[in-house]
């Protein structure tokens, strides 16, 4: 498919990139239906790169890049379910994410996250496995998965890990704090910071360039200076799952999805 | 450096022009969410534009609890 118009995303193949456009109300939230259409987009990446050199993956969200997992989901779906049957279907869903996040991660072509606003918890790991991040100014990181008793579970951490030194990681994810993109530039976990509104236009101009490069050269790089940590991922989903389970984590999506408090995105 | 009445005058005048709402209807005291008419995300955006304009890096749990411009002002006064 060279393009595709779905209920939460949609891609197109314009001058040479394919755009991967986010859009699911209110922010982008990743829950089984956005799953499906990132599923079918990882299948349709094959035929896509016969056309392109570069990913951008966006939002046509205002509010931001992506809010991460879809909790209310996540919330309703587990209280219908007993425990076994709660730990196999978080399983399920994080090997089908994890099959996700790692094409996009090894896919050979270089990718873009183009990020503006809020860009958390899940949202943060999809542009983790970007070759680049580019933020517009008011764009903000964070993991705050510690709130709900858990841990990223999309690959965060083994990506941070890769990127980053491990005191930031250990920052980021101890106190679930969020950032805003000069400090993400500083860290080293952003490369361009842009003018608010502006990361798209900074996204193609920089995919344009690349495309100047011999592709098979720009590969191997990516191949020889980005591996993917597939042992760490592996652990990480045991962890989760381990974690899952304990009741802290069912009071912790309760409280979070009937919160009326005025910052509940804030950990 | 400012004092804690240029650090507030400077958070509400930032928030009305962002905002787009008069200067002089904004006071210290006042709930910023109420006053605003702002969802959290907006409030993410707001903190955004403080820690840019004061240069400052301010965690987002230091403000929990925190609706009133001083209280805020207050926050961002002890990064500075």
């Amino acid at each position: 498919m060279k393009s595709f118009q779905g209920k939460t995303l949609s891609w197109q193949v314009r001058e040479g990139t394919i755009e991967l456009s986010l859009d699911r109300a209110p922010c982008n939230e990743i829950g089984s239906e956005t799953l499906v259409e990132l599923e079918k987009f990882t299948a349709a990446l094959e035929a896509l790169q016969e056309d392109a050199h570069a990913l951008i993956i966006l939002s046509t969200r205002k509010e931001g890049f992506c809010a991460g997992a879809d909790l209310r989901e996540l919330h309703e779906r587990s209280q219908a379910l007993g425990v076994a049957q709660r730990a196999a279907g978080v399983r399920d869903f994080l090997e089908r994410i994890h099959r996700v996040m790692n094409a996009l991660d090894a896919a050979p072509l270089v990718t873009i996250a183009a990020v503006h606003g809020v860009t958390f918890g899940g949202g943060l790991e999809l542009a983790l496995v970007c070759d680049l991040i580019i933020a517009d100014k008011m764009a903000r990181f964070c993991f705050p998965e510690l709130r709900l008793g858990l841990i990223p579970g999309f690959g965060g951490i083994p990506r941070l890990k890769r990127d980053l030194g491990n005191a930031i990681v250990r920052d980021l994810l101890l106190t679930g704090r969020s950032i805003h993109a000069a400090k993400a530039q500083s860290i080293g976990l952003v490369g361009q910071v842009v003018g608010d509104g502006d990361a798209l236009r900074a996204a193609r101009t920089t995919a344009a360039q690349l495309g100047k490069f011999d592709r098979e050269t720009a590969i191997a790089a990516k191949r020889f200076i980005k591996p993917v940590p597939y042992e760490e991922l592996r652990r990480e989903i045991d962890i989760f799952c381990e974690l899952f389970t304990r009741p802290a984590v069912a009071t912790g999506l309760k409280k979070f999805v009937e919160s009326t408090e005025a910052l509940p995105y804030l950990p | 450096m400012n004092t804690l009445e240029q650090t507030t005058d400077e958070i509400l005048q930032l928030a009305a022009r962002h905002f787009h709402v008069p200067r002089e209807q904004l006071n210290a005291s006042d709930d910023f969410f109420k006053r605003l008419g702002i969802n959290s995300l907006q409030a993410l955006d707001l903190l955004t534009r403080l820690e840019q304009h004061f240069h400052i890096e301010l965690p987002d749990y230091e403000l929990q609890g925190v609706s009133d411009f001083r209280t805020l002002a207050e926050r961002i006064q002890s990064r500075l």
